[in-house]
């Protein structure tokens, strides 16, 4: 990989946390074969919960001496903020997950703590980012037409500090080709078809869909994507900026039928996974309206930025018994330990809750995961 | 004899190499506590990497592995350095942030000339490494 005379300086640097993220993305270029690193517009940084990096991790940061060169936002931590009491963690782990806050705050990144950081701040067609978190990533290079490759929270916290990343991958225009046509015949719930399809499918696969998907939609259909496979982007036809900048491939793959059986019964629906957009709250409030008091809880996770701008919305649906969290969700926070069964709307938590919570999940659209919350 | 290869981590280190033909996950192959491998198909299970010049193909398994080799490396558990045949993302990176020497794509195949007992000198500033042969009794001193 060819570097500039500035960034070899970097590389040999008397800052250690300058020559280290420097260091970082010259292996990382050298590995995936760039040719040279390009400016970003934008980081987004994951590894945020106390939970998931531990004292090392947490010590790694607090040693970082330097200050980021783009705007860096965050994932979500191990808790809310203000309300962990209620989500029933304790002090211990608040003063661990502050500290974490706190070390990547001195750093310059902006406090978000969400893993949909493009409805605080979208970026524009074509921009270069270095976007950890692999739902966000998907949604950025499928549905925004950014280009991001699916960076580790390290990696992307290098970029941040250097402000470039190694030019590879979804960077370049060819590499965004899909691979294999996936019809999908049916109304069926894009969240389950991605679940099914992440482990089937190699490369970006491009979607015919029998109906427009909402953004929302996009958002929990590529969140799936992620989470059970590799794919980093996708296509859907008449829909995404990109699908028109290439053949249609030759491999195709038709889905008629995605289901996943019940195993257990849930004693917590939460949904939230990726964070709630403002549609996705104000469609809950009005499904909820039908209903008295929830039987078995219910709790819903979005970002600060969201929660602050329905501020009304949100009284409602709290005094109706529904708990709506900030800054964390079910998958990083481990407050949904102590539930046996954890019933969800998104593929992805179905993925992650039982690897890294260790809890049971099940999975329902948000119609019937509130039916079965308040029926 | 000196032998070129690729800098991924950067640094100098010299001891007595471990040699294992099975691609290695830092998470869930190693006791983290004692540098042990405690992978039953791996073929060197039981033997310590602590200290060591681990050398194998290539990493594999979970992303949430980065912080492993630095929690090792506190704990006194970590390689000395590390060869890999063809080096990839999450071991590179561990190594990076736990200072850890990493070369790959040596000119020579690794398994050709190195052996477990064999006391080496790996220099991934200037990117090669030199292979001394089964001298162990020079290396405690």
């Amino acid at each position: 990989m060819d570097l500039s005379r500035e960034e070899e300086r970097l590389l040999e640097s008397d800052n250690p946390t300058i020559a280290k993220c420097m260091e970082i993305l010259v292996a990382l270029g050298e590995i995936f074969g760039a040719d040279r690193l390009i400016p970003i517009k934008s980081a987004h940084i994951s590894g945020i919960s106390y939970k998931n990096i531990g004292e090392e991790g947490l010590e790694w940061l607090k040693n970082l001496n330097a200050k980021v060169r783009v705007r860096t936002t965050l994932n979500p931590a191990g808790m809310d903020l203000e309300r962990w009491n209620e989500m029933g963690l304790d002090e211990g782990f608040a003063r661990k997950q502050i500290e974490v806050l706190k070390a990547l705050e001195s750093i310059g990144a902006e406090l978000t703590l969400t893993c949909t950081p493009y409805y605080i701040h979208r970026p524009s067609f074509g921009d270069h980012l270095a976007w950890a978190e692999s739902s966000a990533v998907v949604y950025a290079n499928s549905v925004i037409g950014a280009r991001t490759n699916r960076e580790s929270g390290i990696s992307a916290l290098a970029s941040a500090i250097i402000g470039k990343t190694p030019r590879y991958g979804l960077h370049i225009k060819e590499n965004r080709v899909p691979a294999v046509l996936v019809k999908v015949k049916g109304d069926l719930n894009p969240s389950m078809v991605g679940y099914k399809l992440g482990n089937e499918i190699d490369g970006i696969p491009i979607f015919k869909f029998d109906r427009k998907l909402s953004d929302d939609e996009l958002k929990q259909l590529g969140a799936s994507l992620a989470s059970t496979g590799n794919v980093a982007m996708f296509h859907v036809v008449d829909q995404t900026p990109e699908w028109r900048d290439f053949e249609i491939p030759r491999e195709k793959i038709e889905v008629d039928k995605a289901e996943v059986e019940d195993d257990c019964e849930p004693d917590l629906i939460a949904l939230g996974c990726p964070h709630l957009s403002a549609n996705e709250i104000i469609e809950i409030a009005k499904i909820v309206e039908k209903y008295g008091k929830p039987k078995k809880r219910v709790w819903l996770f979005t970002s600060r930025h969201v929660y602050e701008n329905l501020d009304n919305l949100i009284k409602r649906l709290e005094g109706k018994g529904i708990k709506v969290f900030r800054d964390t969700c079910m998958v990083v926070s481990p407050a949904t330990e102590r539930f046996e069964c954890v019933m969800v709307n998104s593929g992805k938590a179905l993925t992650y809750l039982p690897k890294l919570r260790k809890v049971k999940a099940v999975f329902g659209s948000t119609n019937e995961c509130l039916r079965r919350a308040f029926e | 004899m000196r032998i070129g290869g690729r800098i991924i981590s950067r640094g100098v280190a010299e001891g007595v190499a471990i040699v294992s033909r099975r691609k290695f996950s830092f998470l869930g192959d190693v006791d983290v506590e004692t540098g042990v491998v405690v992978a039953e198909d791996s073929d060197i299970c039981g033997e310590s990497i602590a200290g060591k010049i681990f050398v194998f193909p290539t990493g594999r398994g979970s992303t949430v592995g980065t912080y492993v080799l630095l929690r090792m490396k506190k704990k006194g558990t970590a390689p000395k350095a590390i060869i890999n045949v063809e080096t990839e993302p999450i071991i590179a990176v561990g190594a990076i942030i736990a200072e850890i020497p990493l070369i790959d794509r040596l000119e020579v195949d690794p398994f050709k000339i190195i052996k477990s007992g064999d006391r080496i000198k790996v220099d991934a500033i200037n990117g090669w490494v030199e292979v001394y042969g089964d001298r162990k009794d020079q290396v405690e001193a």
